[in-house]
């Protein structure tokens, strides 16, 4: 057996961040196994508006340490809550442009109960956990923290 | 006085100017190192809505910090 083959079955819970653009469909190849049935896949895209206000592009802050540390956790919570055969996710750092995709999340499962239950799970989890913060660039070129705005007023 | 190594992210980051910085401070609580550093941070945002980690393990804003500790100061996460 090739290291190709064997690695390609025995592929479990990852979490990544990247700098680069999502390799989506390497990714959904990751969390196939002969005892899946299917997959279910969640990604977020950079979307061109937020709160009435036209954004340009994004910017994740990411605090890889332990933004990696607390999403294997997240991972791991969710196969105990809802088992599956695989899973995996990348969460993207640095700037982003509309359309891209900021967070892909994979689950493959034998039924897609546990597969649509614990991608929910993962991707609802990193979203509130997660050492990740998101700038938005606004088109008439001003920018703000996403979620901060009631720290500024000091 | 505690020797504590405090970092700065994204918004608290902009507003220090910097990203870490070592202080001597009189804190038993990480609470009291988010307070105590409130000039820099800039936030008055009460801590429930702010994470804090120590020495790169998540903690509770009511962790004890020890000498020569690096306390995180997160600001509201926004992932995904």
């Amino acid at each position: 057996m090739s290291f190709c083959c064997f690695h390609r079955w025995l592929v479990a819970e990852v979490f990544a961040i990247s700098d680069d653009s999502i390799a989506v469909h390497e990714l959904r190849e990751r969390v196939k196994n002969p005892g899946s049935g299917g997959v279910c896949v969640f990604e977020g895209w950079v979307r061109n508006e937020n709160d009435g206000r036209t954004v340009q592009r994004l910017e994740y802050e990411v605090y890889a340490p332990l933004a990696i540390k607390e999403g294997e956790k997240v991972i791991a919570e969710a196969k105990q809550r809802f088992p599956f055969l695989a899973a995996s996710c990348v969460h993207r750092s640095g700037l982003l442009e509309i359309g891209d995709c900021a967070v892909w999340v994979g689950v493959s499962a034998p039924h897609r109960d546990e597969a649509f239950k614990a991608c929910r799970y993962i991707i609802d989890e990193i979203k509130v956990r997660l050492p990740i913060w998101k700038k938005e660039h606004y088109i008439d070129g001003d920018s703000d923290w996403v979620n901060c705005e009631r720290c500024a007023n000091v | 006085m505690k020797k504590i190594t405090v970092k700065y992210f994204a918004m608290f980051r902009e507003h220090a100017g910097l990203s870490e910085e070592t202080l001597k401070l009189d804190v038993v609580t990480a609470q009291d190192v988010y307070e105590q550093t409130q000039h820099r941070h800039g936030s008055s945002e009460p801590t429930g809505h702010c994470k804090v980690a120590i020495n790169d393990t998540m903690a509770e804003w009511t962790s004890g910090v020890n000498d020569g500790d690096v306390v995180l100061l997160f600001p509201p996460v926004a992932g995904g």
